[in-house]
Formats: C-alpha cells, structure tokens, sequence
C-alpha cells in the first residue's frame, strides 16, 4: 500500500471549520489597521488570564483543525489498471499521528498504566491446563518482562526521559520568544531574557511560556507513556480512552464555534432589523423569537433532532460512510443548536440598536439622507459587535457542556462519534461495576473541564476589555 | 392591571399557535406517522398491515389537514391537525404510544417535579445571595478576586459530573442515602435531599457570579453615594439600600422560572430515578413516543408565557416605579 | 473665638493608574468660617468634585485611601479619623448634596424613610417623633403637600423637588458644614432660582456654613462670601467675593469673565482660552496655566508661582505679582489690548423657512387593546420665519419641546399637522428620495459631542459621510481637499483626518461636528444647544467660529438654547417657548430688554448674573412645568403665573403684536388675534 495513494474527502464540518479560520485570519489583518479594535484587543493581550487561557485554548485548536482534515487510503489494488477503491474508513491527520493509540486495542477494559485486563478470563496455560485470572495486556506494558517489578522503574525512567525533553523545548521557546523581543525593542539578549522571566514585557510572554511548558510537559509524558501503557486505560471494547478523549476535542469544538456561526446572521440581522426599523418589522420578528424561546429548549432541540434521526434512517442511501453521516448529524445538531440559541443575542441587540438609532451619529447620518442599509451597515453594526463578540465567547463553553447533557438526553452527536458527552453516557453504565471503572469519566472530566475553564476565564478577559460598561469601572 | 392581564393573555393566543404549527409542522409533516410506525415497528420487516395497524390503533390513519371523505365540518375537524394538533388547547394530550393517558400521567409527576425543583431554586437563592454579598462586601480584594475564580471553575464543571460524582461521594462511599428512587409522602425527603443537595451546588458557581454582577453595579449608583454621605454603616447601606434595589433584577429572574418548575428537571430526574416531569419527558425521548414530547412542548410553551407574564406583574410589586399601562 | 470651622492644608488626592498616579487634588489650602459661604470654583477636570469628596472621604475605589494633608473640621483632623469614627462625622457634622438629583436618591425606598433614616442614625429619633420631624425638614425645603410627597418615590418628584428631598436629608443632621456639589448644574434655571434662595435662607436659619463647588461664575456671584479658583488640581486664586469680581488678578480668571458672552460682547469675538487643561499625570514643576497663558514668558515655564497675596486677603499664583520676579515689559502692555471682531451684520436675504403651526404630538397607548388614549404634545403649534444669514434662538427650559420642533423642522422627526416650507418646498410633503436630496440644504449641530459621532469612523470618513450621500466634492481627491479645507476652516489640523473622535477633547469634537455639517454646505443649521456641555472658555471657542462662519458664508442658524448670554451675543431674534408653544417672539433688543410675558420676564430675572451692578430682582416662579400630557386649560402658563386673571384660565390668549417685530401671547396685553 502506497502512502500517496489518498483519496481527501472534506467533510461538511471541515470546510465550515477552515472557513472560520479564514474569516478570523480575515478579521485579524483587518484589525491590526484600525487602532479602535486593535486597542481593545491589546487589553486582552496584557491579561495574565486571558493570555494563559488562549495557550490552552490554541493547543485544543490545533489538535481539533487536525482532525479536520479527513481522508480515505486506498485499498490495494489488483493489477496496475484495475480501478482504485478507497477504504471505508475515513482517518483525519490526528488518526495518522495518534497511530500507536488507535491501533493497540485491547479485549476490554483495562485501569490507566495497567499491564493487566480489568476482568478475569479462563486462560490456557503452557501446560495445557486452564485458570482463571487477569490476562496480559496485547499492548499496554508488553514490553516488560516482569510487570510487576519493571513497571515503577519503567515509568519514572520513561517520564523523566520525557520531562527532560520537554524542558529543553522549554528552554529553546524561551531563548526565542527572547530573542525576538530584544530585536523588536532594541534591546540586548540577556536584558531581554530577564524581562521576559519577570514579566516585565508587555504582553504577559512568562505567563504564556508557563502555560505552555505545563501543556508540554503532559503532552510529552502521554507521547511517551502513550506508545507503551495506556495512560487513561481502555474502554469495554478496548480501545485507548487517550484516543478518544483526543479525538471527542474535534466535536466539542465543532459544537461551540458553528452552532454560534449558524446562528449569528440570524440574530445579527434580525435583531438589528427589528430595532431600527420597529413597526410590523419589530413585531413579525419578536413574534418569531418570542414563540421560538417559548418553547424549552432541550424540548425544541429533541423534537428536532428525532424528526432528523428518522429522516436519516429512512434515507441511508444518502451517506457514503458512517463518518458521513455521523458528521451531517453533527452539523444538523449544529443548526438546530443554532435555531434554539439565536433569540437571545437577537433580543440583545434589538434594544441596543432601539438606543443607538436614537444617539446623535445616526441621526446626523439620517439628516445627510444615508440610506438605511449604509447606516446598518456602517454604523449600526460595528457598534454593536462588541455585544456580539462577547456573546460569542460566552457560549461557546456553554455549548460545549450542551453537548454533553444532549448526548446524555440521547438527542446529541451520533452514538458512533467520540465525543465527551458519549464518553460519560457509556461510563455511567459501569458506575456500578465493582471495583468502579473511573477512568473514562475522569479522562473526559479533565479535558472538559479544561477547555471549558479556559474558554471561561478567556471569556471573561475579552469581556473585560470590551465591555463599556466594565471598562468605566 | 386587569387589562393588562387580560391583553397579555390575548398575546399569548398568536404565540401559542405558533408553536402548535411548529410541532404540527414537525411531527406530522416532515415525520410523516408513516415514518412513525416504522420507527416504533423496527426499521424492517415491517408490513404495511403493520404500519397501517399502528396507525389505526393511535388515530393517524386520518389525512393531515383535509378529510375528503367525512360528511360537512368533519371533513376539517375530523383530521390529524384538529385532533392531535388543536385539542393540546384543551390540554388534551390524548395517549402515549403505549397506551396510557398522558393528562393522566402529568398529573401525577408533577409533584415530584416540584418536591426536587422548589428546593433547589428555594436553597439555590438564598444560599447564591449569600454568597454574592459576602464577595461584594470584599469587593476590590483577594477574597473578591478567588471568589469569582472559584465561581467560574464550578460553572466549568458540566452538570453530569456534579451527578455522577455526588452519587458516587454521598451514595455509593458514605452510603448515607439511597442513590436513586422515590417514595410519595415523608419518605419523599431521603430520595430528595441528594438531588437537591447536588442541584443547588451545581448551580451556585453561575448563580453567585451573576449577582455579584448585579450587586456591583448597583454598589457603584449614585444613591449608594448619598447613602454613605448621610454617614450610614455598611451593613445598612448593602442590607438595606444596596439588597433591596438588586432584589428586582433577582426576583424577576426568578418569577420567569417559576411555572416552568413544573416541567422538572431533566437530567436529575432520571439520573435519580425520580418520577416527574423531566425523567418523563426523557424517557419520551429515548422511546421515540412523539406523543408525549408533543404534549410536553406544547406545555412548556404556555407555563413560558405564564412565566412572562408573571414576570411583568411581579415588576410592579417590587418596583415603585413601574406602573402596568 | 475661633471662626473657623473648617480648615484644609495641603490636600492631596491622587488615583491609580497603569501609568502611574494622577493627581486629581494637587496639594490645596482654604478655610471656611461657620456660617458663610465658600465657592470652590472650576471647569470640568479641575478637581473640585475630588476636593469635596476627600473631605468626605468617599472617593471612588481607584483612589480610596490616596489621602494626604489635613481637614481639620473644629480641632479635629478628619483624615486621621478611623472609618468608623467618620461615619459619624458623615451626615452629622458634614453633609452633602449632589449634582443630580435624578440618581442621588434610592428609587424604592419612598422619600420619607430617606430623611429618617438619617434622623434614626444621628439624632436617635424614630416612630412618631421621626415622622413628625421629616414633615417639619420637608417643609423646610418648601415642598408642598408634605404628607403625601412623604410617601411617595422619588421618581414620583421632579428634579427641583428631588434637590430639595436631598437638602432635606443633608439638614437632617442638623450640619456644621454643607457641601453643596454643582447643586443647581442639572436644573433648570428657573429651579435653579429657587433652589439657590432655598440654600440662602436655609443658611440664614441655621447658620452653617456650605461649600459650594460649581463652574456657574453668576452662580458664585449671587451665593458665595469667599471664592476659590482651582485650576488643574490647585487653587491659584482666592478672594472676598466683592474683591475677586471687582478684579480678578490671575490671567485664567480673568479669561473666564472675558470669555462670558453677553450683549455686551455682540460683534466682538469672544475671549478664549487656547489649548486644553495640561495632564494630571505628570509631576508639575512650572506654572500649570502657563502653556495657555498669553502672559507667560520664560520664569512661568521653568519654576512653579507661589502662593502670594498682593492685596489683603487676595491671593494668586502667578508670577505676575511676585515682586522677585519681573515680568518683561511687553507682557504688562499686553494686559490692556483687546481684540475686536469685524462688525458686519449681512442684512436678510428673505425668508428661507417658514414654520406654520406645526405639532408633534406622540401617541400614548393604554387599556386592553392600546388604544391611543391620549398625546404627548411636545411640540404644540409653533410658527416662526427664519431669514437667510440670520440666527433665530429658540429658548426655553428642558422638557418645553424646543429639541423636538428643531429637529421636526428638519424632518427627523415627523410633524402631525402643520408645515416647514423652506424656499417653495413644504418639507413636510416629501419623503423618500425626495427628502433625502434636500437634505444638503438643512444640518444639525448635536449637543453632546461625545455621541454625535460614530466612535468606531475616523474624523475623515465622518466628514466624508454627508458629501458621499449628497454627492459634493467631485471624486475622491476633490474629497480629500475638501476635507483638509474643512478641517482648516474649522480650526484643526489637517491631519486630523486620520484620527479617531475619543482622541479629541470636547471642543475639538464639536469642531468636526461643525465640519461635517459644512460638508454639505448647508443653508441652514439647526444649532441643538452646541455649548451647553462646555466649558465656558471652550463654548467662547465654539460661538467664535459660528459667529465667523455666519459672516463668511451666510448661514442661517436656528439655535436652541437655555443660556440666555449665549442668545443675547449671537441671535438676531428670539422666540421663548413653554410648554411646546412659543409665548413670545421677536428681535433681541425686543425680548431680552423689554420682555412682555411673564414667563419670558420670570426665565430672565434667575438668570445668574455676574454683574453686581444690573443685579435684578427675582421673580420666583411657584411649581414646575406641567406635563406636555395634559397642559392646563386656558394659558399654559397660568398656574405659575404672577398676573394671572380670570380669563386665563379658559381660554389660551392669541397673538398680540406689539411692535411690527414683536409679539406675544398674554391677555395682559388684549385680546390679540389669530395670525
């Protein structure tokens, strides 16, 4: 099988996803011209919270946009002419890189660093006679002759080895963001070296570098603890939990960003619309939100998402592979979010637009006689994407906790997806195992909870900076 | 303020219909009952005697909007859309795929519904309000500072781990209470209180924060000056002066939520096996009984209103400067 | 005995910043004797707000404990008081009152617990013996009806009424000291009247002493026995009153009288003040005035004045006056030159817009289907002509409507009934696209500098707007020279263009709001009290530069104002109005001089004036505005009015001319007619 035989098959939420990235690439080169955003957005800059959050945050990023670029190998062919055909399975760039985790699947589950199933199983002895214990792993600790004394010694030797490389990395980091801050100052290498490590610069670069040396010290020890034990343990099914907490980051970003990006031109227009033209405008549009927000809406998103279910079931000629149509429900999910959570921000900006049509700047535009769609546009609009902004980055980890109830309720992403909320769904099954199967639960706690901290304490700083009424303060 | 009521209620009239078409819309034309009866019946070897039966059985053998072949009105009224549709304004919710009335059943989960939630919200506010002031009487410190620190790291820990691990703290380790069921009456306390225990931490890290928004602002307004200026101690000025005034943004938060206590809470109800509105509502979903989950949004729909509406009225009553017109 | 009650050294105030402290109070000394009254006076920025709250010790959070000198009030230093001694001192032996009464009070709780509470607090009284005691303090401040406004909110009261709940509060304590912090800056002037002659009287009765902290010069000439000047966090006069109004020494004080309109000033260009107030960051170590000083030579940039007292009690900081210090002979010559203003009044060039009873009335929905059950009627039927190269005011308090007939004039707000013919156009009839194409011929001058311009635009496209929608100014270079024009015309820079509007100071924004409007090159500007949130050197500024483009180019303003100096230096006629009704129109020398109508004879003589020698008798007028709602039967007027009659209150009287320029609407002068 040749490597360059692939076949790249975008998904839906892959080309929505490398769209975003265009337009807040757009965005940014737009902003660095006008000092109105930029200086706010310097302020989000010098805050130590903010500055630490956004690391984790473009570290989850990074490992989601490689999960973003989905392909198919070929499967071998017979003959030179023979036509090519492309393996089922559809792998991500992530899939490629996580190789070592995806492919060591044990029979079931088994404890973080174990080297043992968690279950006993009748196993055949050399000598023909059979007992009843815990099997070796196939993967996880084979390499150890005696597990049971090697395996201390093997994982201290293994993490410090990757502690050590991770500190080095550190350390080359440091010299170069210090190097590249004495040439944009002026300044020499070592005086700039000592600001950096107290602090002294101008964006918070020793809190950014501790972030990021906290990330790739565990990044390190799970790449090497990774390839020999399974560092979150396995599921029922054996496959790595690691694996799969590493791949449910995909949709948990998926969820936040293009639910917000399905529903922004819904709300931001409408909502501008009703408050600046008021009249029948004002009253079909609050009577659309009104009864959208009337109802509740998990009640909403269910009824949505069950209508969708049968639709799929009964069209399955539509998909070509079960990551196909995992995805379309993603989206689906995505849209239907996106319906139930427009009225909010929509209300939002009804009222301000009500009080900026009002303010002196729009009615100096209406006595030079400007038309409506060149005072929304001009005026109106980027005086309220503050409102806008900020409503963004404070949904979106609401929307990643979204998830994972809707998983639980059984109206969230495809069951075949990874995703936290299906991580914890199946774990909670086995709480009352004994001993308590912990591990999977835990793994998709902490990677929650951290994306969701971050994106919080992230939020907040944009807020801080952006919002008039704090910044009097 | 009659009036007001009266007109307010007329409101609703056109929002409610709005949301009876959308269900409409939903369950009956884009999921045609065809669809339902595959689904119930298993994807295949379904005849369509089968399909034909189960429709019978439940009434949606009828055409959706126009029956040809009935006599006079009822070639209207004698259609899925009056029947299924237009009678949830009678509240007649008709029955669930497997048979039982769903008014019926309503009914007697709406009280466990509410032994859970009106705890929750009752303990959330005074426990959250505590909270908040005693952060904003440390306004501008540490205290302040780890205060909404502390807030935002339990508004980041999703709702399912506050569950799974309080049941696995309390109920499974200390064994001090039943992990989940329900019992009417006294006994409805044991089943109860760890819900509502894990209920009201899991709302306090949002609950605190946003009044201590709320707080603050209202700390920062010019008659707290000309309090402070008449030389008025500082629990008089935040008890009295400061509390009453944030008091309408938080009460009127609450009057909106307050009919919609009776849908329950979903995700506590049926982690902890308690038989109300939420667990009611989940099971429908997970049984694909689109019966029941038409009839709990229609619900929802007008106890949302009542909340609105609720919420206008109780203005006047916190409010000396709201007046109904 | 010790006459003095309170006594300030060296008070310093500063606030945190990330670039370091800004020194809000910059080491300032006075004393106030029991039972007169001292004036802190300033602009905007000069730190006398500060100076009222350390003594008070309620400075916002940024600069709460950034305290140093002494307040020593009777022997006792109040910065070295405990928080929780001074609670007792608050209140008690010091009291205060703010600017805006609108937000000074808590909204639910009524005003009689507001007074109690500080009764329960200092005086130990409650029940019956508190309740009585609240009536006797609202009586005090004159509100009528005392039993029930006792009960009542406060957003039931109007802004006069809330200033006196608020004084009524302050007496509570029974204070040594009144601090009284722009008292009146909110009110209108004929509330400012009474509330001022409240403050007076009540200081007769009780004998303690106030601290008056206002920007209003005739404000501190009607109430103050002492005067301080604080510029830029310092004081750099101080005097008896009568000294200080007789003559002012330090060159800024003497700008502030010089940059006073009036009539006496008309055809002059007013005195201004160039540049704005230095940077409270920075560690002064010369004069602080001396960048805007046109006296200033080499010693006033290189060491700070000290504190030298010439004559008397009078002191200055100014190095004018310090004997070790010469100033160089042309600097005392130019003490004496005035400047003077080309005296050309371009005759009018005809009528250019004629108003005819126009109304704007807005609706109000009540009941069950919201029915229209009754209007606000803002504006009432207003006709008046303005001639081409002329400047109409339109005076009259806040709530009268005057904003709302400017801006129906133009169109932003539609009229109900009556028409705007500009040339042989009734504006009224067009709309759309129509409308928008005479749209060149009529702007708007905004009150609020701060709001009048798209925050997120810079200076260039906000100029560039109105050209781009009218189509002026050819392709885009043509644009561009115009804007640099423009900009040069108004005063600024060219380069002003590429900035954004918050990098501007208030004057300098309502420069390019000027600008923008001659974009277009308008006929007519509709001038929305362009000055009344300026400072009075900046306003001087600002009437400067209309006063000039109306002699350049031939505009016609409709200016509308409450400042009645602002009308007797610019406008050419005047017409009062009351209650969305003008009451009395005609030409300056008409209305100001010889005022008819009650209302109009009322609204001048509170006007505070500077002048101790014109000093006018008040007219006090009882009660506020009525409500646009419901204005009372007959003459709107009558319920206030000193000269009422019978027949005022059935019918409201029409029009009587009493000189081909003059008319008026009262029945003290006939019957009238209609027009």
């Amino acid at each position: 099988m040749s490597m360059t035989a692939i076949k790249f098959v975008p998904l839906w939420t892959d080309v929505l996803i490398y769209l975003l990235v265009a337009v807040i690439v757009a965005f940014v080169l737009y902003a660095r011209k006008r000092e109105h955003l930029r200086s706010q957005w310097r302020q989000v800059a010098r805050s130590r919270m903010g500055m630490a959050s956004l690391v984790v945050l473009l570290v989850y990023v990074a490992v989601g946009l490689l999960d973003s670029v989905h392909f198919r190998e070929a499967v071998e062919r017979n003959g030179d002419n023979a036509e090519v055909h492309y393996s089922a399975e559809v792998l991500s760039v992530l899939d490629v890189v996580l190789t070592p985790l995806r492919e060591r699947v044990e029979k079931t589950y088994s404890a973080p660093f174990a080297t043992h199933l968690y279950a006993k199983e009748m196993m055949e002895l050399p000598d023909g006679s059979s007992v009843r214990d815990y099997p070796r792993l196939d993967y996880g600790g084979a390499h150890l002759v005696n597990p049971a004394a090697d395996r201390g010694a093997d994982i201290l030797a293994t993490a410090t080895q990757a502690a050590l490389q991770a500190a080095a990395m550190l350390l080359v980091l440091f010299m170069l963001v210090s190097g590249v801050l004495a040439r944009k100052n002026k300044l020499g290498f070592a005086t700039s070296m000592g600001r950096v490590l107290r602090g002294r610069t101008e964006l918070p670069w020793h809190i950014m570098l501790l972030t990021f040396g906290v990330l790739l010290i565990l990044g390190m020890l799970a790449a090497h603890l990774g390839v020999k034990y399974h560092v979150f343990g396995t599921d029922k099914v054996g496959q790595d939990v690691l694996y799969q907490v590493l791949k449910s980051i995909r949709t948990g970003l998926v969820i936040g960003t293009l639910t917000t990006l399905v529903m922004l031109p819904f709300a931001v227009l409408l909502g501008i619309m009703a408050g600046y033209f008021r009249g029948w405008v004002d009253d079909v549009i609050q009577y659309t939100y009104t009864t959208l927000s009337s109802i509740p809406g998990v009640l909403l998103i269910a009824a949505m998402v069950l209508t969708l279910q049968v639709y799929v079931e009964t069209h399955p000629e539509l998909f070509d592979t079960i990551a196909h149509r995992a995805d379309m429900r993603l989206l689906f999910l995505c849209i239907i979010l996106g319906i139930t959570s427009w009225t909010g921000l929509c209300r939002l900006l009804r009222g301000e637009v009500m009080k900026l049509r009002e303010v002196d700047y729009i009615q100096s535009a209406t006595a030079f006689g400007v038309g409506h769609f060149k005072i929304i546009g001009r005026h109106l609009l980027p005086n309220v994407m503050h409102i806008v902004l900020i409503s963004v980055v404070l949904d979106f980890s609401g929307l990643v906790l979204a998830e994972a109830v809707l998983s639980y309720v059984g109206v969230g992403v495809d069951p075949t997806m990874n995703s936290w909320g299906n991580m914890i769904n199946a774990a909670r099954l086995e709480m009352a195992r004994e001993p308590i199967v912990w591990w999977s639960l835990t793994a998709a706690f902490i990677f929650m909870f951290t994306l969701v901290l971050s994106a919080n304490l992230f939020s907040d700083a944009v807020r801080d900076a952006f919002d008039p009424r704090l910044r009097k303060q | 303020m009659l009036a007001y009521i009266v007109r307010r209620m007329l409101y609703a009239i056109p929002i409610l219909i709005g949301v009876n078409l959308l269900t409409f819309l939903l369950f009956f034309v884009v999921n045609t009952p065809d669809n339902m009866a595959r689904m119930q019946l298993g994807m295949k070897h379904v005849t369509p005697e089968a399909i034909a039966n189960w429709k019978r059985e439940r009434g949606y053998d009828k055409p959706l909007l126009f029956n040809s072949a009935a006599p006079g009105v009822e070639k209207f009224s004698d259609t899925i859309f009056v029947e299924k549709s237009l009678a949830l304004f009678a509240f007649e919710f008709g029955q669930a795929d497997d048979g039982r009335d769903i008014a019926y059943d309503i009914k007697q989960r709406m009280l466990p519904s509410l032994a859970l939630a009106v705890p929750v919200l009752l303990i959330g506010l005074l426990v959250n309000i505590t909270f908040a002031m005693l952060v904003a009487v440390f306004r501008a410190t540490y205290v302040d500072l780890w205060g909404v620190i502390l807030c935002v790291i339990l508004m980041s820990i999703s709702s399912l781990f506050y569950i799974i691990g309080g049941q696995y703290l309390i109920g499974k380790v200390l064994q001090l209470v039943p992990i989940s069921g329900y019992d009417g009456g006294i006994d409805a306390f044991k089943f109860v209180i760890l819900p509502v225990i894990i209920g009201v931490i899991g709302g306090i890290g949002s609950g605190t924060r946003w009044y201590r928004t709320i707080f603050l602002e209202e700390i920062g307004k010019d008659y707290v000056r000309t309090a402070w200026a008449k030389g008025l101690t500082e629990r008089k000025v935040l008890f009295k002066h400061v509390l009453k005034n944030a008091m309408i943004p938080i009460l009127t938060g609450v009057v909106v939520v307050l009919p919609l206590l009776f849908m329950g809470s979903l995700v506590i109800e049926s982690f902890f096996g308690i038989p109300g509105l939420g667990s009611y509502t989940i099971d429908a979903i997970n049984s694909q009984d689109f019966a029941i989950v038409r009839a709990m949004v229609f619900l929802g729909s007008v106890l949302y209103i009542i909340g609105l509406i609720l919420t206008d009225i109780s203005y006047t009553l916190v409010d000396p400067r709201v007046r109904l017109a | 005995m010790n006459d003095i009650l309170l006594s300030v050294r060296d008070l310093r105030t500063w606030f945190d910043s990330s670039r370091g402290p800004i020194r809000a109070v910059d080491g300032i000394s006075f004393d106030v004797r029991r039972g007169e009254t001292f004036a802190l006076l300033g602009e905007s920025g000069c730190g006398k707000s500060m100076t009222a709250l350390s003594l008070m010790q309620l400075l916002p959070p940024q600069a709460a404990g950034n305290v140093s000198g002494e307040v020593i009030l009777d022997g006792q230093d109040l910065l070295a008081l405990p928080e929780l001694a001074m609670r007792d001192v608050r209140g008690n032996r010091i009291a205060m009152i703010f600017q805006e009464p609108m937000s000074s009070l808590n909204p639910v709780l009524t005003v009689g617990e507001q007074i109690g509470e500080t009764l329960r607090r200092h005086k130990k009284m409650s029940g019956a013996a508190a309740r009585t005691r609240v009536l006797e303090l609202l009586d005090a401040v004159g509100i009528p009806d005392r039993q029930r406004r006792c009960d009542e909110y406060p957003h039931q009261l109007s802004g006069g009424m809330k200033q006196r709940v608020m004084i009524a509060i302050a007496l509570a304590g029974e204070p040594e000291l009144l601090i009284a912090d722009e008292p009146t800056t909110a009110l209108d002037v004929t509330i400012q009247a009474q509330i001022l002659d409240l403050l007076q009287q009540l200081q007769q009765d009780t004998g303690m002493a106030i601290l008056l902290i206002t920007h209003d010069l005739g404000v501190v000439a009607g109430m103050a026995d002492h005067v301080a000047v604080m510029y830029a966090g310092h004081i750099v006069e101080q005097a008896a009153r009568a000294d200080f109004f007789a003559r002012p020494l330090h060159p800024y004080s003497q700008k502030l009288f010089a940059s006073l309109p009036g009539r006496a000033k008309r055809g002059h260009a007013l005195a201004v003040i160039e540049g704005s107030v230095p940077s409270l960051a920075q560690e002064f170590r010369a004069c602080r005035f001396a960048a805007r000083c046109e006296f200033a030579w080499d010693s006033c940039r290189a060491q700070a004045p000290r504190w030298l007292t010439p004559e008397g009690e009078h002191g200055v900081r100014c190095h004018l006056y310090d004997p070790a210090i010469t100033a160089p002979e042309q600097v005392l010559k130019a003490q004496a030159a005035a400047e003077t203003h080309k005296p050309p009044q371009p005759g009018s060039g005809g009528t250019l817009i004629h108003v005819d009873r126009l109304k704007v009335h807005f609706p109000i929905h009540k009941g069950l289907f919201k029915r229209v059950a009754g209007h606000v009627r803002a504006v009432d039927g207003v006709s008046l002509e303005l001639q081409r190269g002329r400047t109409v005011a339109l005076v009259g308090e806040s709530g009268c409507g005057k904003t709302t007939a400017g801006k129906a004039i133009l169109q932003l707000i539609r009229p109900t009934a009556g028409s705007v013919r500009y040339g042989n156009l009734e504006l009224t009839a067009l709309s759309g696209g129509a409308l928008r194409a005479h749209r060149r011929d009529l702007q708007i001058i905004f009150q609020d500098p701060y709001s009048s311009m798209n925050p997120r635009m810079m200076v260039g496209d906000i100029i560039e707007e109105g050209m781009l929608a009218q189509r002026v100014g050819g392709a885009a270079a043509g644009r561009g020279q115009r804007i640099d024009a423009l900009l040069t015309q108004v005063g600024l820079a060219p380069e002003a263009k590429h900035r954004y509007p918050h990098e501007f100071s208030g004057g300098q924004r309502q420069r390019i709001c000027i600008a923008r409007a001659l974009a277009v090159e308008p006929k007519v500007i509709v001038c929305d009290e362009p000055t009344s949130a300026l400072d009075v050197s900046v306003q001087a500024q600002i009437l400067n530069l209309l006063k000039g483009l109306q002699d350049d180019l031939g505009l016609s303003y409709l200016f509308i104002t409450h400042n009645m100096s602002v009308v007797e230096y610019l406008a050419h006629n005047v017409a009062v109005m009351y209650l969305g009704r003008i009451v009395e129109q005609g030409t300056v020398e008409d209305v100001l001089q010889n005022p008819k109508h009650p209302y109009t004879q009322a609204l001048l003589s509170a006007v505070p004036n500077v002048d101790e020698q014109t000093k006018r008798e008040v007219i006090r007028l009882e009660g506020d505005m009525p409500s646009p709602v419901n204005p009372p039967p007959g003459c709107h007027f009558h319920p206030r009015c000193p000269h009422v009659r019978p027949e005022c209150r059935k019918q409201y009287p029409r029009y009587t001319t009493l000189s081909e320029t003059h008319q008026v609407n009262c029945f003290l002068y006939g019957q009238g007619s209609e027009r």
